[in-house]
């Protein structure tokens, strides 16, 4: 069975629908017409960048290009993940603990899978490989950069409780028990919570695509759960790897916050 | 908990219950200083100088340079949580996060000792089913202060502890801080900007500039 290809005419009617919309924030003076139009643009091109990458990879199938789309992939996340947060951890270990908690939790995981459940032959395969790691990092980062904006946010409001804590003898990991408890579930909350409405409300993306492209519902249906499993298991463990590594940055070994770690102004810069 | 000893040991022959040395935080001091056993010694100095920093310091929760002694034993030879369960601040503004002021107390203040305690700064037993949201500043200062004292620590670093309180109260709590001195043989440095305060309670008075200390010793105790 093959899929209907799009025209660029196809695409077009599409694209004008965008375009009224374009001219409707116009009209109400929403402010957004330049934005709407230049996102839309920015994806166009970037999705038909990826599409081209993708067209020479898969047939070229070469490890090496695998692992570097991946780890491209990767620092993009990691990149994301920092310009979510009002507050940031400063520095190079802001970088990495965002992107150190991806890396442990979306790699490990799509190994996984690819090597144990899907078994593909050989496991790089980029057919497989992509897309996977594509979803798994695209969810764990959504989660890691709500739980790390919100960990900095709490910390940066309740100093006056955590050194009040500290003060009294607690230990760091005492004193920042509740606000590190919080931070884990406000990350791991939006996924758990997909997992109810999958089906009910919302046919998932993947899935979708693939009842599109010719795959029998119940087989496209297996692929999904399986996504999803991947998708929430790996977003808690890379919220709870984040908030557990924040946690050793801000504290030093005297166990002191030290809030000076964290930069921003409180301002969102984009 | 390891508690507070009245007697003296040969080794501590000599010490001073807290000695600083040469301590240098963001950039003031140094300052060098001891606590005796059983001093209280207060603690004055212009607005904005750096008082609550040096408590800060010396209780270890900022980054400092020097040497802090507890009954002769070097400070790093204390985890940072057990050094401030001995040297103990309590700060000019307290802060609680859970609901009742019961939760805030480790378990156990059910006993007697506590009771007593509780009575002592003027208020009932029920006080621990208290919410939180129900406390007047000057309850959650005296309240405070109670809770510091759960670890016993040997000294007590005290930021303006009756500025929050009616005359009747700051009585109330300067007797109460002073019994607790006599019966631990605990030593205080006391924050204050009334001089006539400082007087009451502390032995010598101790001025805080950006470079060091002047010391003001009183006649009278």
């Amino acid at each position: 069975m093959d899929v209907i290809a799009l025209s660029v005419w196809d695409l077009g009617i599409a694209a004008s629908l965008v375009c009224i919309l374009s001219l409707l924030s116009l009209l109400l003076s929403l402010g957004l017409e330049w934005k709407i139009l230049l996102f839309s643009c920015r994806m166009t091109a970037q999705l038909l960048f990826i599409g081209m990458v993708l067209r020479f990879l898969f047939g070229s199938g070469s490890l090496p290009l695998v692992l570097l789309l991946a780890t491209v992939m990767l620092l993009a996340a990691g990149r994301e993940v920092l310009a979510r947060q009002n507050l940031r951890l400063k520095g190079f270990t802001g970088y990495a603990i965002g992107t150190g908690a991806m890396f442990v939790s979306s790699f490990s995981i799509s190994l996984l899978a690819l090597l144990v459940i899907i078994g593909v032959d050989p496991w790089y395969t980029p057919q497989y490989a992509i897309p996977l790691l594509g979803m798994l990092l695209g969810n764990t980062m959504t989660g890691i950069s709500l739980a790390l904006d919100r960990l900095t946010d709490q910390f940066q409001k309740e100093r006056g409780i955590v050194e009040q804590r500290l003060l009294l003898g607690q230990t760091w990991q005492e004193a920042s028990s509740d606000i590190r408890k919080n931070c884990m579930r406000t990350g791991m909350i939006p996924v758990i919570n997909s997992m109810a409405a999958a089906g009910l409300v919302s046919l998932p993306g993947m899935m979708t695509g693939q009842i599109l492209g010719g795959t029998p519902p119940v087989e496209a249906v297996k692929y999904q759960i399986l996504i999803i499993f991947l998708i929430a298991a790996g977003t808690g463990f890379g919220v709870i790897s984040a908030i557990w590594m924040s946690g050793y940055y801000l504290f030093d070994k005297r166990h002191r916050l030290c809030l000076e770690r964290l930069s921003g102004t409180g301002i969102r810069e984009k | 908990m390891e508690q507070p000893s009245l007697s003296i040991s040969p080794l501590q022959n000599n010490c001073s219950r807290l000695r600083v040395e040469e301590l240098r935080f963001l950039s003031n001091g140094p300052y060098t200083f001891t606590l005796e056993e059983g001093e209280c010694v207060g603690l004055s100095g212009k607005s904005g100088i750096g008082k609550t920093q040096l408590l800060r310091a010396v209780t270890d929760i900022i980054p400092h340079s020097g040497q802090l002694f507890l009954d002769g034993t070097p400070a790093a030879t204390f985890s940072a949580p057990l050094w401030r369960c001995r040297v103990t601040m309590v700060p000019a503004e307290s802060f609680w996060w859970y609901d009742t002021v019961g939760d805030h107390f480790a378990a156990g203040f059910e006993s007697q000792s506590i009771k007593k305690t509780i009575s002592a700064v003027g208020f009932e037993e029920d006080v621990f089913k208290w919410r939180i949201s129900r406390l007047s500043t000057g309850e959650k200062q005296r309240l405070a202060l109670v809770r510091s004292l759960c670890n016993t620590p040997s000294v007590l670093l005290l930021d303006e502890p009756c500025s929050s309180l009616d005359a009747y109260h700051t009585t109330l709590i300067e007797n109460f801080i002073q019994h607790y001195v006599q019966q631990k043989n605990a030593s205080v440095l006391w924050v204050s900007h009334d001089s006539q305060q400082l007087k009451r309670v502390a032995v010598r008075e101790l001025c805080l500039e950006k470079g060091g200390l002047v010391e003001r010793r009183e006649k009278h105790f």
